[in-house]
């Protein structure tokens, strides 16, 4: 689950791009387009084509076995999705798994940033410690994971044994799986609010914490009263960062429990996946990625939006 | 930034703390007593961050028998065996993911870095007829969430003939909309007087593109390719569904087959979880500080 998107750079200012620039000059249109095509190329077929693709097929019985659209359906796909109890239950499987792993990933994330901040020595070690999981393939992680998690003989039931505490069959378990998933991905993807806190953290004047101390304020208060405030924009940040991603969560699950069990961890894209892959039925997956791709379009604009107005308040 | 205002006017210290002022000496020992209780808070975290691999790890170094005695048992191995590894280093199957990841993420890595620095050259240095438009694409391709795609774009692939073959990976991942960007800001930087002096010399745009811009831009040219090559390395949905053949899949389709195909061969698991991750570590042991600000200031999450 990972793509490249972009938090910080500001984008989308075609006012500050044209400053100091050139007038029109006709003659730079030939060159200008020769060296936007191969980029331009691979963007029309593999990010335009597909998006209208799955816009199209979504109004018809499209196949797998069969090439072409099929039948048209007008919006009886997208109907049949908005009626299905499964469909539903995949969206509220994310939202679930966002809700188990936002507060976690963010406050987790910042306290060892603060604290790595604070302790000062020995940076590499943390970095080591909390980042690097963030760069290892998920196939690494899963496996990993479902290990410690073996009914009985995994590590997590020994240590339960060892407390006197009943095993509990974290992935087998319909109550505990999407917990079992988002622990993983906690230990997973921190890295990344670590490393987003760490830098915020050194962007802080020493003078603020300085003068503060002069003023008799504790470590805590120094904390409470200028550390979480400044870093309040990374928070924003690491919060959209993280629902957008949670929405697209599907390498975990695939991996770890395959939705199961039952239904108890299908989620939006596995989902999609069974629908186009299992079942056959294209048209119908590709409904349903329009409604989810809707949902995160609607955030992502959110996020853009929040972070021009802080941009202008700054 | 009403908050910074605040502090800076050092009101919010009366606000915080009306209490009697503290000492010099007391606030030393607050501070020294505050910062070992980070560090031990903090060690236990590293400690329970790097609990999952140490166990893995130990796994891997027993035979396979002792792996599925459970926990204790592994504990209190002491015959360590380099067994399954090298059981997995001697089949090829490994060695063939492998060859899948390094051959994809390098081409993939060459074709990001050489279209989006090109597509990124006009967009920072020339008027153009559609340049708005072109703007407003990129802006909206940098929306679009590629894994609700893979329907679609394995349609496509299908259609092409590419199913089962490295293209089938690389192309869909060369369009990063982000390394434009990357690419146009960092450009932006770049003074105009010495392409200026370049073309009134009569060298063509490649020539400017090809001979002035880029030798400049190695810092931003390494940051999307270590980034683009962590991302297609890691990427499972594409893969997944784009390659059947063994012989061809990378590393975490191969490992998403492990489980099933060892059974309870629980060591031979572990250590190929080990194996799979580890030409990441060894990139990063040497990429260290350019992973670490590449991450933090383009941010890589999916």
């Amino acid at each position: 689950m990972t793509t490249l998107t972009t938090p910080r750079i500001n984008v989308a200012r075609p006012g500050s791009a044209k400053r100091g620039a050139p007038q029109a000059r006709p003659r730079q249109s030939r060159p200008a387009w020769l060296f936007l095509a191969p980029f331009a190329i691979v963007y029309l077929v593999f990010l335009i084509g597909p998006t209208l693709y799955m816009l199209v097929a979504s109004l018809f019985n499209t196949s797998l076995v069969k090439s072409g659209f099929g039948s048209f359906a007008g919006l009886a796909n997208y109907g049949e999705m908005l009626t299905r109890p499964d469909f539903w239950a995949a969206m509220w499987h994310t939202v679930q798994f966002t809700l188990y792993t936002t507060p976690p990933l963010v406050i987790l994330g910042f306290v060892m940033a603060v604290l790595t901040n604070r302790v000062g020595r020995g940076q590499w070690f943390f970095r080591l410690a909390f980042f690097v999981p963030f760069i290892l393939p998920s196939a690494s992680i899963a496996l990993i994971w479902q290990f410690i998690f073996t009914p009985n003989t995994g590590l997590l039931n020994g240590l339960q044994a060892l407390l006197g505490l009943a095993p509990t069959a974290v992935l087998a378990n319909p109550a505990w799986a999407m917990v079992g998933v988002a622990a993983a991905t906690v230990w997973w993807t921190i890295g990344f609010n670590f490393i987003l806190y760490l830098a915020a953290l050194q962007d802080i004047p020493r003078e603020l914490y300085e003068a503060a101390a002069v003023d008799g304020a504790s470590p805590w208060q120094q904390i409470r009263f200028i550390t979480i405030p400044l870093l309040g924009r990374t928070t924003t940040l690491v919060v959209l960062l993280q629902i957008i991603a949670s929405l697209k969560i599907f390498d975990q699950v695939y991996l770890m429990t395959s939705g199961g069990p039952g239904q108890s961890t299908q989620v939006a894209l596995t989902f999609i996946a069974n629908t186009a892959f299992t079942s056959d039925r294209v048209g119908a997956a590709s409904a349903a990625s329009v409604l989810l791709f809707i949902v995160i379009l609607l955030i992502a604009a959110a996020r853009e939006l929040f972070t021009r107005a802080q941009d202008r308040k700054a | 930034m009403a908050t910074l205002q605040t502090t800076r006017n050092n009101r919010f210290i009366t606000a915080a703390a009306s209490g009697p002022v503290r000492s010099k000496a007391q606030q030393a020992k607050d501070a020294r007593g505050f910062r070992i209780a980070s560090a031990i808070v903090l060690g236990l975290l590293a400690l329970l961050w790097l609990l999952p691999t140490l166990w893995a790890i130990k796994t891997s170094l027993s035979s396979n028998a002792t792996a599925s005695l459970g926990a204790p048992a592994i504990l209190a191995d002491t015959q360590l065996t380099n067994h399954s590894y090298s059981v997995l280093l001697g089949s090829g199957d490994l060695w063939n993911w492998y060859l899948a990841s390094a051959i994809t993420s390098s081409l993939t890595v060459i074709l990001t870095v050489v279209f989006a620095s090109m597509a990124a050259y006009p967009l920072s240095r020339m008027q153009f007829r559609g340049r708005t438009v072109v703007f407003l694409l990129v802006v909206a391709g940098i929306m679009v969430p590629t894994q609700v795609l893979v329907v679609p774009v394995f349609r496509e692939l299908a259609a092409m003939g590419l199913l089962n073959t490295y293209w089938s990976v690389i192309l869909p991942q060369v369009p990063a909309v982000v390394a434009v960007f990357i690419f146009k800001q960092f450009f932006d930087g770049i003074p105009r007087e010495l392409e200026e002096a370049a073309r009134v010399d009569g060298a063509s745009y490649w020539r400017v593109y090809w001979s002035v811009i880029m030798p400049l831009s190695r810092p931003v040219v390494s940051a999307v390719g270590i980034l683009t090559f962590v991302t297609v390395w890691n990427n499972l949905i594409l893969p997944l569904f784009t390659l059947s053949n063994p012989k061809l899949m990378t590393i975490p389709v191969g490992l998403a087959t492990v489980q099933g195909s060892y059974g309870q061969r629980l060591a031979d698991i572990q250590a190929s979880a080990i194996l799979g991750a580890l030409p990441l570590v060894i990139i990063y042991f040497f990429l260290q500080r350019r992973i670490v600000e590449g991450v933090a200031g383009t941010g890589l999450k999916g």
